[in-house]
């Protein structure tokens, strides 16, 4: 039998049918829905069309989530009671504000044990290949395909090409998933990996918690990739184990079995093999407009008069944008505020890396620290995070997607600069006029401590980095 | 949606890359109803200043009933947001010539008539030295891959799939309630040998 990849598997088992021109209609097993479901909702209402499997599909309030009381304007209101009523008249489970499962749609689904190794996620929202952490096809989808879903639990879908990103040695101290994400895509570009699906392999990958796969594979769309994943292994089902969701018993039993069977045949064949030593890898900030205009720490501002003729115009106006000159070196930038939230980095994992930094010192600069739902919220304050923080003198605030999308009114001021440990350095991103610096949550707590980009492995001296 | 083969319009460069969809439409605009219109929001804080008066050498600015963007890599990147490719359609665009779109804006755009075009770089660097700042006539052939912007004749990719959805202004929901019966299949034979891949009862009964 031919030597089949990860992807080729999931995809077989999810393919009800393929048209001639290549086209396969897939099963959706769970489709996560947020507030932005508004726009299929309502094509689904003008239709008349009900919702096929409302068991198979499970909303949350996070885009518009308010993270320090109730919502601040009427429109933010408007969105959230919009998806608890959308949800409520197709009998859709719904996890909304007082729900203690309430949380970013990325991190929920894998605590609430609704994400599964083998399993086909869609979700309207391009970070959705966070879930391919385990071993599931997770992609991101527009409204229209929302509604399809919505109406018929499958989607239409061209087979991607398949591609391998192996991270093979260590990684160093002080030096995690984000670093690896933004090392390929600055290497590879922010289109990279378009029509790709990729797989993460290797050592360093291995090595990873949970969450740090999700970190990696979160960021896959980041490179251009509708598609991120990881082959399930031991640490994948201990971390599905006992969740609310997940299966138990016999049924258990037989799952794990066909999970073993899903990781890629030693002999299978990638239309594309990228490879990459993680030894070499240094904590990384952004220091442009796009995720792939990314550094190690200890470099400086790239010069456009040195930079590819094609890309000098994009620096410049890059660096315009984010008030920055060449040659500068990246950990002397100030920064005015900072950010530690996001699907990319508010899991707990990611709460103590930044815990493990700040504790016992003050930050020299104001910030929020939003965790990624309720629970990581509770086991935060459990684990006496949250004191951490606050007595760093950051705010300690409510679970939802916050800063990162400025859609709740958690924004950065027009012309501030933030460390962020989110996905999207995007223009405005953040708030109109912001300018915001990528990195990983040690790295954030770093700049926080400081004042300015910094490396956060000497400030790990003598303290055991989470 | 209704379908087209055929268009006749005026494009616009737009000499940038990586414009991404919060470019396209910044997300506090994405709370309005669609039926409000989405045309105001696109690549509003590039084309106005912060107090809302708009820039007047902005491409978009400078040209009155733009209908067809060429612009160079990784257009639509970013977020799923299908209002991004509502701004655009609302604003009168019907077609995008690009190197490359990021891959969920494609579909996005090609579910609601939007044509990417994707031509090789090479080509939209001539289009940006040709095509004047007050645009220039086009015409673009779906069926044939072919377009005309100003006087040069380009070819354009787009994936098969795509280009029959395009020209027939298929709706994916219709198409597949014809596959009905195979979907009932599947989901019965799904049921029976892989329970484990429906949530559990234990979820369903924790109650908030």
């Amino acid at each position: 039998m031919t030597a089949r990849t990860l992807l080729d598997k999931l995809w077989m088992s999810h393919e009800i049918i393929r048209r001639d021109d290549g086209a396969s209609l897939l099963w959706v097993d769970r489709h996560l829905v947020h507030e932005g479901s508004h726009h299929a909702f309502a094509k689904l209402e003008a239709r008349g069309a009900g919702v096929a499997e409302p068991g198979l599909t499970f909303g949350v309030v996070d885009h518009y989530a308010p993270t320090r009381g109730r919502p601040e304007r009427p429109e933010i209101a408007r969105m959230i009671a919009t998806l608890e009523r959308n949800t409520a008249a197709h009998g859709i489970t719904c996890f909304g504000l007082d729900d203690p499962r309430q949380g970013i749609v990325h991190v929920i689904g894998p605590e609430q044990g609704l994400t599964l190794p083998g399993l086909l996620i869609n979700c309207g929202d391009s970070h959705t290949s966070t879930h391919g952490a385990f071993g599931a096809l997770a992609f991101g989808i527009g409204a229209t395909e929302v509604a399809h879903v919505l109406a018929t639990q499958t989607i239409w879908q061209k087979k991607p090409a398949a591609m391998r990103i192996r991270f093979t040695g260590r990684l160093g101290p002080g030096v995690g998933a984000k670093d690896m994400a933004l090392c390929w895509i600055a290497k590879l570009g922010a289109d990279g990996a378009r029509g790709h699906a990729i797989e993460y392999t290797g050592e360093a990958v291995r090595a990873l918690s949970m969450e740090g796969r999700m970190t990696l594979c979160n960021l896959s769309i980041e490179g251009g990739a509708r598609f991120g994943m990881i082959a399930p292994d031991a640490a994948t089902f201990a971390h599905v184990k006992g969740r609310p969701f997940a299966p138990e018993g016999n049924v258990w039993d037989d799952a794990v079995a066909i999970w073993s069977t899903l990781p890629s045949d030693p002999d299978a064949a990638f239309a594309r093999e990228v490879t990459l030593d993680a030894s070499d890898i240094a904590p990384i900030v952004t220091w442009g407009t796009s995720p792939e205009d990314a550094l190690p720490v200890t470099a400086t501002v790239p010069d456009p008069d040195r930079a590819p003729a094609t890309q000098a115009a994009r620096v410049r106006a890059a660096l315009d944008y984010m008030g920055l000159f060449a040659g500068q070196p990246l950990s002397e930038i100030a920064v005015d505020q900072v950010f530690i939230g996001s699907c990319t980095n508010a899991r707990i994992e990611d709460l103590r890396a930044a815990a493990a930094v700040l504790a016992g010192r003050r930050a020299r600069v104001p910030g929020l620290v939003s965790p990624g739902s309720q629970q990581v919220k509770a086991q935060a304050e459990a684990e006496g995070l949250d004191r951490i923080f606050m007595e760093a003198g950051l705010e300690w605030v409510g679970a939802g997607c916050s800063m990162c999308v400025a859609m709740n009114g958690d924004m950065v001021p027009p012309g501030k600069r933030c460390a962020s440990t989110t996905n999207r350095n995007f223009r405005g991103r953040q708030g109109r006029g912001a300018r915001t610096h990528l990195m990983s949550p040690a790295m954030v707590a770093a700049a926080a401590i400081t004042g300015h980009l910094t490396d956060v492995r000497p400030m790990l001296a003598g303290r055991s980095a989470a | 949606m209704s379908g087209w083969t055929r268009h006749e319009g005026k494009a616009v460069a737009l000499d940038r890359e990586s414009i991404d969809t919060d470019q396209l439409i910044p997300a506090r605009f994405m709370s309005t109803p669609r039926s409000e219109g989405y045309g105001p929001f696109l690549l509003h804080d590039l084309r106005f200043d912060a107090e809302g008066t708009p820039v007047e050498t902005f491409p978009l600015n400078r040209v009155s009933e733009a209908t067809v963007l060429i612009t160079r890599r990784n257009f639509g990147s970013g977020s799923s947001r299908e209002a991004a490719v509502y701004a655009l359609v609302d604003f009168g665009i019907r077609a995008v010539i690009a190197p490359s779109f990021g891959d969920i804006f494609a579909s996005n755009a090609v579910n609601n008539g939007l044509l990417p075009a994707q031509v090789d770089a090479g080509v939209v660097d001539a289009l940006i030295a040709e095509v004047p700042d007050t645009g220039t006539p086009a015409r673009i052939n779906l069926a044939d891959g072919t377009a005309r912007i100003g006087g040069r004749s380009i070819t354009f990719e787009i994936d098969p799939i795509w280009r029959e959805k395009l020209i027939n202004g298929w709706d994916d929901i219709d198409l597949t309630h014809r596959h009905a019966d195979a979907i009932a299949t599947d989901r019965a034979d799904r049921a029976r040998r892989s329970p484990w891949a429906f949530p559990s009862g234990e979820g369903h009964q924790t109650t908030a």
